[in-house]
């Protein structure tokens, strides 16, 4: 039987802003598959994000919801946390609004471990303004802003949370739906600051300029190029050129940033 | 029983100020001279329940606090010009969404670093005009130690009452002297707390005005779930591009701040009544100009000081009162002349208006008031 999403769902906010082809609406089926799977209450889920393409999700969602600035989803995601702990606290945004713009806020949110899960939509480029480029478009390829090819070299959005401290950090893609949902279930499970990076195509601002074919060619490459992470750790890396690893890159258990905090100062 | 009296740092009296409002979370980062509330509170926070966080940086910590208010918690940051700027963008944010927490700015000279240590009144226009847009604001100038204390619990209260960010204007001079002043006790000021909603959550739209036009406030996590967004948005929180609507609800935020002057306004008249020359002087530059309207009464100059405590909104209809009376109005400030238009504008070339403007981390004089003053006499 087909799942019932509408119990997540905002009457009436629907349908999407997002484009046709686009992956945004198979990470929201798989984050709300992944929600009812914790058992959370709506009332106790805080989901914060930015401003782009991906940071329009909240909008839809039936929980306590914050549509911030530009970059700044982690910063009021920590204030409402630490202003009340009993809180689930779930910030996401796209490439540009988590690393460039929001950078900063996303090292040291990391570096706190503070207990936020966080979900990078990784689809190369800026959407919303329509096409340019972002700090994890690969070199050499087409941007609005990059039309004789990108100069710039590629962040890791995942090697760059697991160098700044983040404790669990995973990546997956549009096209492991199934397999998405049950990272993003582990991300919220897990104490401390975790990170999900998901790939996603973006064929109206990335896949045409760089002639990647129609969205569903884009979502083949995703499977082509994807590589589990088990894999990935025995393959040289000639043979990861080009190819990114997926599932669980990274976990750790350190002191939660609240409680050690509270532990810290005597708070009870 | 006395008042416990203590000898304390304008800073830290903001921190006292703070914590008798009920503020139960800071979030900042650390910028000279407004630092001693940053580690006052660290300190004092948690033995009241209350945490403190230092952010990466000072959008952060704008963001942050907003992110604490929602969450349920009086909040509260402070910093200097430079950080003032850097906030602007989520301060904006918090007049469009409505968030009610304060931000006290411990004026220093300059524009970008400018001078660190010294004092300045050059945030005046930035504090109503600083982040893009039209808004309200609420701004007040503390002038002795013992305001900083009390002001800062006023600048709570009008925040939860009117539901929006209120900013602290201080200064360096302010800040960093010390005076002996008398701790209120508990009861003795007004705390006033947000309104929040009493009607079923299904029914609840956040951007809804009560007659007072101001919406009620639900924490997150009350069970009054809802969207907040820095796009102009419908009663019911969600965005919209209907222009009208933007423009009414702007306009809406602007008269509940406009309509309630009496409750928001607030100024020292002294000796103004029948004054010749009226001194206006907030903040530290208003110290000096008392002693300056004292000496000047001594010398038989009618000389009055119209102080006031809110800066914004401008209390023009208090100053009102004297145009067409005083004929002349003595503006010193610690800027090129920012307030001076603010006088100019109200008192429309009935009277003269001179500003005494010192922007080199220097203190405005009694002596240099009252040179002025008896040139005007």
């Amino acid at each position: 039987m087909a799942y019932d999403y509408s119990k997540y769902l905002r009457s009436g906010k629907i349908p999407h802003i997002w484009c046709p082809g686009c992956g945004y609406g198979i990470i929201m089926k798989s984050l709300i598959r992944a929600i009812d799977a914790t058992g959370l209450d709506k009332d106790e889920i805080v989901l914060t994000s930015g401003i782009g393409c991906a940071s329009r999700l909240p909008g839809y969602m039936d929980f306590n919801t914050l549509h911030t600035t530009h970059g700044r989803s982690l910063a009021f995601a920590t204030g409402v946390k630490v202003a009340n702990p009993k809180l689930k606290v779930i910030a996401l945004g796209g490439d540009g609004d988590m690393t460039a713009i929001g950078g900063n806020h996303f090292i040291h949110a990391c570096r706190r471990n503070i207990d936020i899960t966080c979900f990078v939509f990784n689809n190369y480029i800026y959407g919303m303004t329509g096409g340019q480029y972002s700090p994890t478009t690969p070199k050499n390829a087409k941007a609005t802003t990059a039309p004789y090819g990108n100069a710039d070299n590629q962040f890791d959005i995942a090697q760059l949370a697991i160098g700044a401290g983040a404790t669990f950090v995973a990546r997956t893609t549009t096209y492991h739906a199934v397999p998405m949902e049950k990272l993003i279930k582990q991300a919220l499970d897990h104490k401390g600051f975790s990170v999900v990076e998901i790939m996603a195509g973006c064929p109206t601002g990335y896949g045409r300029k760089n002639k990647q074919g129609s969205p569903a060619n884009m979502i083949l490459w995703q499977k082509e190029n994807a590589v589990p992470a088990n894999k990935a750790k025995e393959m040289s890396e000639e043979e990861m050129a080009g190819k990114f690893a997926i599932g669980v890159l990274h976990e750790v258990h350190k002191p939660e940033y609240v409680e050690a905090y509270d532990a810290q100062v005597g708070l009870k | 029983m006395a008042r416990e009296i203590r000898f304390l740092q304008g800073n830290e009296a903001v921190c006292e100020g703070a914590l008798y409002a009920g503020c139960r979370f800071y979030a900042g980062y650390p910028i000279t001279p407004s630092t001693e509330i940053a580690e006052g509170l660290a300190a004092s926070l948690p033995k009241v329940g209350g945490r403190f966080i230092q952010m990466e940086d000072e959008l952060a910590a704008m963001a942050a606090t907003i992110g604490g208010s929602i969450a349920g918690k009086k909040s509260l940051t402070a910093t200097s010009g430079p950080g003032m700027s850097l906030k602007m963008e989520n301060l904006g944010y918090a007049y469009l969404t409505e968030i009610p927490c304060v931000i006290v700015n411990v004026m220093r000279g300059g524009p970008s670093t400018g001078l660190p240590t010294g004092p300045g009144q050059s945030d005046v226009m930035q504090a109503k005009w600083g982040t893009h847009g039209d808004h309200p604001a609420i701004v007040l100038t503390p002038s002795t130690v013992q305001e900083q204390l009390n002001e800062t619990v006023r600048a709570f209260n009008l925040a939860e009452k009117y539901r929006m960010p209120v900013i602290i204007l201080t200064d360096e001079i302010i800040g960093h002297m010390r005076e002996a002043i008398e701790i209120p006790e508990p009861g003795e000021l007004e705390v006033i707390d947000r309104k929040r909603p009493t009607c079923d959550p299904k029914d609840y739209k956040p951007y809804k005005p009560d007659a007072d036009l101001v919406p009620p406030m639900a924490d997150f996590g009350s069970g009054y779930r809802y969207h907040i967004t820095g796009l102009n948005h419908a009663e019911d929180g969600f965005p919209s591009n209907n222009g009208k609507m933007a423009q009414a609800d702007e306009i809406r935020q602007e008269n509940k701040v406009m309509h309630h002057y009496d409750d928001i306004v607030k100024v020292e008249e002294f000796e103004c009544a029948d004054a010749d020359i009226i001194v206006f002087a907030y903040g530290s530059s208003a110290r000096s100009a008392k002693e300056a309207v004292i000496k000047a009464r001594a010398e038989g100059i009618k000389a009055g000081l119209f102080r006031p405590l809110t800066l914004w909104p401008f209390p023009e209809k208090h100053l009102e009162k004297y145009v067409g009376k005083a004929k002349s109005f003595i503006v010193p400030e610690l800027n090129l002349g920012m307030m001076k238009l603010e006088v100019d504008r109200v008192v429309k070339g009935q009277a003269k208006v001179v500003g005494i403007n010192k922007i080199d981390s220097d203190p405005i004089t009694p002596v240099e008031i009252i040179d002025e003053i008896r040139r005007a006499k």
